[in-house]
């Protein structure tokens, strides 16, 4: 164990990646930082081999869809963790919905690849450079990115129903 | 018999007239427990290649939980890895008591250890009786089934349920362990430990088990964390992480236990390290009955968030509040952006929560553990015959229900 803390891990990222960098904030203790979407792979890159951090553990790969945020609508999160100094850290992502690509990361983990899928199946990034960027979860000829806000778990235009009552 | 055509390199080392057959192992396959889909390309017995499909039974768990308020979502991480249920349901509790920021007592932690270890102990029963029952061992599954339903039986006593328990709460539990879970549980602690030495006499150094397993579906550290393995695969490895150790949750710094760590990461040393694994848990789940605080079993500060015993609420005004605030989802919640991992029978599961304020979730992904190791699995196989793939199957302990979520 170490005694690495958020702000030394933080100013070490920023002294590196500068600019890139924003919109660092600690959510109950876990640092999280925002990163460029043309930079994602390179930090992730960097942060596995940086002698001092050693963030060398994938925890998972997640989309997200805000549909309100014009011009980053999707928002993807790495979870990253440093087994030798018992760090943990979240590096996301913004992408426009009309273009929602990023580079891939399965060269430098390859237990990237069915996370990534993952999330192309249901927010529909592109990550490039993947291998198999096909759907894993649901079905192949599905033709819409199922966890998308636009979809509704229940068919909208039902009139049967009245869930006003409800909480709804 | 002389005049078959291929009489002569079926007892000769050399492949079968170099054809590659195609075979699919699953969906529906005893051997893939769940379903999930393996096409092998095999030359004789030896597999050369694979591919899996998964997604048979995807169930959108991660959809359903953004039409559904905080309390009812218990019930989906049920269905996630359904051998240990309830480790899922506390993991997402204590989740949800990070963002609440509610301080649950001592006495609710360590009740939580006790039956999340519990459910330890259930997984990897079945996990290593099942690597037993693969090798052709079916004693060891009919023996220790009898002892985890001994387990389940103990869930029943706090929740009414067995397999799809639902135990707890956000903020603690339903009720307090009733006397007939105390009684149950030492006699559990008293004769369990017996029994599982005879399991563990009937196959550990057996010639035959031993023959089967080592070397069979191997992976190194190195791989191991570049694929993110996590739990007991991991650590068979060689990885000594832990999430109750590197990141404790829910007292577990009070507890003395040890990781144990295997080398050639095969089949054997996964089921050596499940095998210490349920020692280690009862040695916890001994300190944890032990040192039982004194207190409440649930936290004061959360009524919103279970619903209040129908029969205050037919008698108290502030049970009717809080009962109706619930149906009617005025619960309030912040907004903010939580992580939180336990270590799940299998490893490493986490929740993401993505909270606006609403009354559901605004985003919730679950890490799970099987998801991500299974795609190891060709690399693992590889090379092996079929038998060692099954093996290697079941010593994964991919459970179809967390795979495809």
């Amino acid at each position: 164990m170490s005694n690495l803390t958020n702000e030394a891990v933080l100013s070490r990222i920023q002294g590196k990646f500068g600019e890139a960098v924003r919109n660092a904030e600690e959510p109950y203790g876990l640092l999280t930082i925002e990163i460029e979407a043309a930079k994602a792979h390179d930090l992730i890159q960097w942060l596995k081999t940086d002698e001092v951090l050693k963030v060398s553990f994938l925890t998972l790969i997640g989309g997200a869809h805000f549909p309100n945020d014009k011009g980053r609508e999707i928002c993807v999160n790495y979870h990253l963790h440093s087994f030798v100094n018992n760090v943990r850290l979240r590096v996301r992502a913004f992408l426009p919905i009309e273009n929602p690509s990023i580079q891939s990361i399965t060269d430098i983990y390859v237990g990237a690849d069915w996370q990534e899928r993952e999330s192309y199946d249901f927010f529909g990034i592109i990550f490039e450079g993947h291998p198999n960027l096909t759907r894993i979860l649901n079905e192949d000829d599905m033709d819409y990115f199922p966890m998308r806000k636009e979809y509704h778990l229940e068919d909208a235009t039902r009139e049967d129903k009245d869930d006003r009552f409800f909480g709804r | 018999m002389s005049d078959t055509p291929n009489n002569k390199s079926l007892f000769a080392d050399e492949t079968i007239d170099g054809q590659i057959a195609t075979l699919n192992l699953g969906p529906t396959h005893p051997a893939t427990h769940g379903i999930f889909q393996n096409v092998l390309t095999v030359d004789g017995e030896k597999i050369l290649d694979s591919v899996q499909t998964v997604g048979y039974i995807h169930r959108a768990f991660e959809k359903l939980a953004e039409r559904r308020p905080y309390n009812q979502i218990t019930p989906i991480t049920d269905r996630l890895n359904y051998c240990s249920s309830p480790i899922n349901n506390m993991g997402w509790e204590m989740t949800m008591e990070k963002l609440i920021g509610v301080q649950v007592p001592k006495k609710v932690d360590y009740m939580r250890v006790i039956i999340m270890e519990l459910a330890r102990i259930a997984d990897h029963l079945v996990c290593n009786s099942v690597i037993g029952v693969d090798t052709g061992a079916l004693t060891g599954f009919t023996y220790m089934f009898q002892e985890r339903e001994k387990i389940y039986e103990l869930y029943e006593e706090v929740c009414g349920a067995r397999l799809t328990t639902n135990i707890g709460r956000i903020g603690g539990f339903e009720r307090d362990f009733s006397p007939a879970f105390h009684t149950k549980l030492k006699k559990f602690l008293q004769e369990f430990p017996k029994r599982f030495q005879e399991f563990d006499d009937l196959l550990l150094r057996n010639r035959i088990f031993m023959d089967r397993t080592i070397k069979a579906g191997p992976i190194s550290a190195e791989r191991a964390m570049d694929y993110g393995f996590t739990g007991p695969n991991l650590r068979a490895a060689g990885v000594d992480y832990d999430v109750r150790v590197m990141t404790p949750y829910s007292s577990y710094e009070d507890f003395d236990f040890e990781i144990p760590v295997g080398t050639h990461g095969d089949t054997y040393d996964r089921f050596c390290v499940r095998q210490e694994e349920v020692r280690q848990s009862l040695r916890i789940i001994e300190q944890a009955y032990k040192n039982m605080p004194e207190g409440k079993h649930f936290s004061p500060d959360v009524p919103e968030f279970y619903l209040p015993p129908k029969a205050d609420v037919y008698t108290k005004m502030e049970a009717l509040i809080y009962h109706f605030k619930i149906v009617m989802g005025e619960t309030p919640v912040p907004v903010g952006e939580v992580y939180h991992a336990v270590e799940g029978g299998n490893g490493e599961l986490g929740f993401h929560l993505i909270s606006d304020g609403g009354r559901t979730p605004y985003r919730l992904q679950f890490r799970r553990p099987c998801f991500i190791y299974y795609q190891a699995y060709p690399e693992m196989i590889k090379g092996q015959t079929i038998s060692d793939a099954v093996l290697t199957l079941s010593s994964l302990n991919v459970i179809a229900g967390e795979l495809d979520a």
